[in-house]
C-alpha cells in the first residue's frame, strides 16, 4: 500500500478490505446483511446433486447432464426475459403462452406455408415484441397492473396458439433441418468447447487489469491482485472441469452456448449501460427515476418487449428441441419454471435487484430438479407439486433476504 | 449582488395549482434574477414544495405562466426542467435506495451511455462531495446505508452536477450537521456569485436572513409579502402566520411577562 491516501479511502471509518482475507470478510458481511448472491444456488445444486445421484446414479452421468443443458436453454431464454420485467417490479405471467404461440407461428409459417425458417423465427419474435408493447402500453396508458394484463394475455395467447394450430393440434418440424439438429444433437467440437471455457476467465482478467490501471491513474483505490486472480482462475477451473466432464459424454450443446452468450450480453446491458442503470432506478424508486429525467414509460416498453421477445425465442428453441409445435408447448410448468429460475438465481420479485446471470444459474437448478424427478419416473402431478414448493421456497428466501437487507440498511 | 438591470431568469405570473378540491397555490407571482438568492418561506402546508415541484416539472400547473430567460416555457416533465437548467433538491430527496452514491449522483446523466465510465464518475463524485464537506465513507455503498444528512448531501451534490441556471433547494439543511449546513450556505453563495439563481426553502429564519437577497412569504397558497434580508423576526413571523397576534408572538410575550414580575416582586 502506498502512503498517500487514495481519494476513496480518505475517511478513516472505511475498513481497508485488502487481499483475499478482506474479500472473504466483505463477502461474509454481505451474506449476513441479506445480500445472498449466488449462495442459495450453490447450496441448492449441491443438495440436488447429492440427493438425486443417491436416488438414481444416472443423474450425474455426462450424457444426462448434456441433456439437461439442452433442456435448460429454452426455459433459460424465457427466464432471461422475465428478469427484465421483474427488475422493474412488474411481472409477465404469459411468457409460457408466448413461447407456445411462437412455436405455433414457427410451425405454421415454416411447415404449412413454406416460409424459410429464419423468417418464421423473425415473425415469432415480432409477435413477441408486439405483445410486450401491448402490456407496457396498458400499464402506461391505463395503469393496468402487469399482473392482470399478462394474466389476461396468458389466456388470449393460449387461444391464439390453439387457433394457429387448428384441428391437427400439432405440427411436426423437419428432422433434417439445421434448426432441429441445433435443438437436439449439435454439440461443440471438444477442442472448441475447451477454448470457449477459457474465455470468461480471460475476459474477467483483462477487464480487471484495465479497471486496475484506470483506477490507479485516477488515484482511486485498486482492488487486490489476489482477488482478481482467484476469481478468474477459479471460474476457469470450474468451467474446464465441467467441459471435460461433459465431453466424456456427448459434449456441450451449441444451444446452451447460444443461451450463455445472450446472458452475457444482457448482463452487459444491465450493468454497463445507461439503459440498464435506468432499469435499476425505475425498479428501485420509480418517482425518483422520473424526477431524474428518466423516461419511465419508455423503459417499461423496452423491458416488456425484451421479455416477450425472449419468451418467443425460448418457444422457438423449445420447438426445435421437441421437433414439433404442439398445443402443449408452453403450457404446464413453463411459466412458473421460468419465473422461479430468475428468483432462485437472485432476481428479486420486488424490483430493483437482479442480474442476467440469475436466469442462467436458476434455470440450471430448476432443470436439475425437473430432470431428477423425471429420472425417478415420478408422474407430472408429483413433479408439479414439488416444483411449486420449490418456487414458494425461493420466494420465501427472497422475502427474508429483503427484510434482512432493510434492517441492515442495504435496500 | 443581484443583477438589477437584466430581466429575471425565472418569472412566474398568476401560477395556480389545484389538487382536487384543495387549492394548493393561488395566483402566485415570483421572480428570480441572475445572481440572486430568493428564500421561500411559509408555514407547513403553505404550498412551498408544490411550487418547487411545478418548476421542476413534477406537477403540472393548473393555470398561470412561467417565463424562463424571457421565453414562456411549459415545464411538462422533469427532463424538460433539467434541460432548461433548473435543478432541484426535493424535500423527500428522491434517491434510489438500491443504487450506490455514484449511480444516484449521475442518474439520468451517466457518462458513457453505452459503456459506463465508472472511474470518471467516481472521481467526479468525490470532487462534488468534497465541495460540500460531505462525510460519506464510501461512494460504493447503496444509499440505503447512509444517514439522513448524508443522503441530503448526496441530493444536493446531484443538483450541482449539471451546472444549472437555477437551483431550487427544498429544506436542504433540515438534516445537516453544523459544518455541513455552513458548507451548504457557502455553496449557495458560490452559486449566486457564479451568476446563477437560487430558490431556498427553509424554516430556519437565521439561515434565510444570512443568505437571502429577498424573502418571499407564502401563506395558505397565496403571496403574502416580499421582504429584504433586513426584515425583523416579527415582520416575517406575522407575514408567515398572517397576524401580529400569533402563537409565536404570544409565546414571546408570555416569556418576557414571566421574566418581569420577578423584578416586581423584588421591589
Ligand atoms: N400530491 C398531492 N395531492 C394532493 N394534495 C397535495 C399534494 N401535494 C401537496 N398537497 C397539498 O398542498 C398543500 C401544500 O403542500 P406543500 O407540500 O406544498 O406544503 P409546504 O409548504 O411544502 O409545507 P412543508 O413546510 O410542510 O413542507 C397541502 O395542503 C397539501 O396537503
Ligand atoms: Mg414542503
Amino acid at each position: 500500500m502506498s502512503d498517500t491516501r487514495k481519494i476513496d479511502r480518505a475517511d478513516s471509518r472505511v475498513r481497508e478490505d485488502t487481499g483475499l482475507a478482506g474479500a472473504a470478510r466483505g463477502f461474509l458481511d454481505q451474506v449476513k446483511s441479506g445480500d445472498l448472491g449466488i449462495l442459495p444456488v450453490i447450496l441448492g445444486l449441491v443438495v440436488i446433486a447429492v440427493v438425486f445421484t443417491w436416488l438414481n446414479p444416472i443423474f450425474m452421468r455426462p450424457q444426462n447432464l448434456t441433456n439437461l443443458l439442452f433442456d435448460a436453454a429454452a426455459v433459460g431464454l424465457i427466464s432471461l426475459g422475465v428478469v427484465f420485467t421483474l427488475m422493474l417490479g412488474e411481472i409477465d405471467l404469459s411468457i409460457g403462452s408466448m413461447s407456445g404461440v411462437a412455436s405455433a407461428i414457427l410451425g405454421v409459417l415454416w411447415v404449412n406455408a413454406g416460409v424459410p425458417w429464419p423468417l418464421a423465427i423473425l415473425a415469432a419474435m415480432l409477435a413477441g415484441a408486439v405483445t410486450g408493447f401491448v402490456y407496457a402500453s396498458l400499464l402506461n396508458k391505463f395503469g393496468m397492473p402487469s399482473f392482470v394484463s399478462t394474466l389476461s394475455g396468458l389466456l388470449a395467447l393460449l387461444g391464439l396458439q390453439l387457433y394457429l394450430l387448428g384441428n391437427s393440434g400439432s405440427i411436426n418440424l423437419p428432422y433434417q433441418s439445421f434448426l432441429i439438429r441445433f435443438g437436439q444433437t449439435m454439440v461443440m467440437p471438444g477442442w472448441l468447447s475447451y477454448l470457449v471455457a477459457l474465455l470468461p476467465g480471460i475476459v474477467i482478467f483483462a477487464l480487471g487489469l484495465q479497471t486496475r490501471q484506470r483506477r490507479a491513474d485516477a488515484n482511486l483505490s485498486v482492488p487486490a491482485w489476489s482477488v482478481l486472480i482467484v476469481k478468474a482462475a477459479g471460474l476457469t477451473a470450474i468451467l474446464l472441469i465441467a467441459v471435460w466432464y461433459l465431453n466424456l459424454g456427448r459434449g456441450v450443446p451449441w444451444m446452451f452456448l447460444f443461451f450463455a452468450v445472450l446472458v452475457a450480453g444482457m448482463e452487459y446491458v444491465l450493468t454497463r449501460t445507461k439503459f440498464g442503470r435506468s432499469i435499476f432506478a425505475v425498479g428501485g424508486n420509480r418517482e425518483a427515476a422520473r424526477r431524474a429525467g428518466i423516461k419511465v414509460e419508455r423503459i417499461r416498453i423496452y423491458c416488456f418487449m425484451i421479455c416477450s421477445t425472449l419468451a418467443a425465442m425460448g418457444g422457438v428453441l423449445a420447438a426445435s428441441r421437441l421437433a414439433s409445435a404442439s398445443r402443449q408447448a408452453g403450457t404446464g410448468d413453463v411459466n412458473l419454471n421460468a419465473i422461479a429460475a430468475a428468483v432462485i438465481g437472485g432476481t428479486s420479485l420486488f424490483g430493483g435487484r437482479g442480474s442476467a446471470w440469475s436466469a442462467l444459474l436458476g434455470v440450471i437448478v430448476i432443470q436439475a430438479i425437473s430432470n431428477g424427478l423425471t429420472l425417478l419416473n415420478l408422474s407430472s402431478s408429483l413433479r408439479y407439486m414439488i416444483l411449486g414448493a420449490v418456487l414458494a421456497l425461493a420466494v420465501i428466501v427472497d422475502s427474508l433476504a429483503r427484510q434482512s437487507r432493510a434492517s441492515n440498511g442495504r435496500a | 449582488m443581484a443583477d438589477q438591470d437584466s430581466g429575471p431568469i425565472l418569472k412566474l405570473s398568476g401560477v395556480s395549482k389545484q389538487f382536487g378540491a384543495v387549492t394548493a397555490l393561488d395566483n402566485i407571482d415570483m421572480e428570480v434574477r441572475k445572481g440572486e438568492v430568493v428564500a421561500l418561506v411559509g408555514d407547513n402546508g403553505a404550498g412551498k414544495s408544490t411550487l418547487v415541484k411545478i418548476l421542476a416539472g413534477v406537477h403540472a400547473k393548473t393555470s398561470g405562466t412561467i417565463h424562463f430567460q424571457d421565453r414562456e416555457v411549459e415545464i411538462g416533465t422533469p427532463g424538460r426542467a433539467l434541460e432548461l437548467g433548473i435543478a432541484t433538491v426535493f424535500q423527500d430527496l428522491a434517491l434510489c435506495e438500491n443504487l450506490d452514491v455514484v449511480a444516484n449522483l449521475f442518474l439520468g446523466q451517466e457518462l458513457g451511455p453505452w459503456r459506463l465510465n465508472e472511474v470518471e464518475m467516481e472521481v467526479r463524485a468525490w470532487t462534488l462531495l468534497e465541495e460540500l464537506a460531505a462525510r460519506i465513507p464510501s461512494v460504493r455503498e447503496p444509499i440505503a446505508s447512509l444517514s439522513g444528512g448524508q443522503r441530503q448531501t448526496v441530493a444536493i451534490a446531484r443538483s450541482l452536477l449539471l451546472d444549472p441556471q437555477i437551483i431550487m433547494l427544498d429544506e436542504p439543511t433540515a438534516a445537516l450537521g453544523v459544518a455541513q449546513t455552513a458548507e451548504v450556505l457557502n455553496l449557495i453563495e458560490r452559486v449566486r456569485d457564479r451568476g446563477h439563481g437560487v430558490i431556498l426553502i427553509s424554516h430556519n429564519m437565521e439561515d434565510v436572513r444570512a443568505v437571502a437577497d429577498r424573502i418571499v412569504v407564502l401563506r395558505l397558497g397565496q403571496n403574502n409579502g416580499v421582504f429584504g434580508p433586513d426584515a425583523t423576526q416579527e415582520e416575517l413571523v406575522s407575514a408567515i402566520t398572517g397576524a401580529s397576534d400569533n402563537s409565536v408572538s404570544r409565546r414571546a410575550k408570555a416569556r418576557s411577562a414571566a421574566a418581569e414580575p420577578k423584578e416586581g416582586v423584588a421591589t
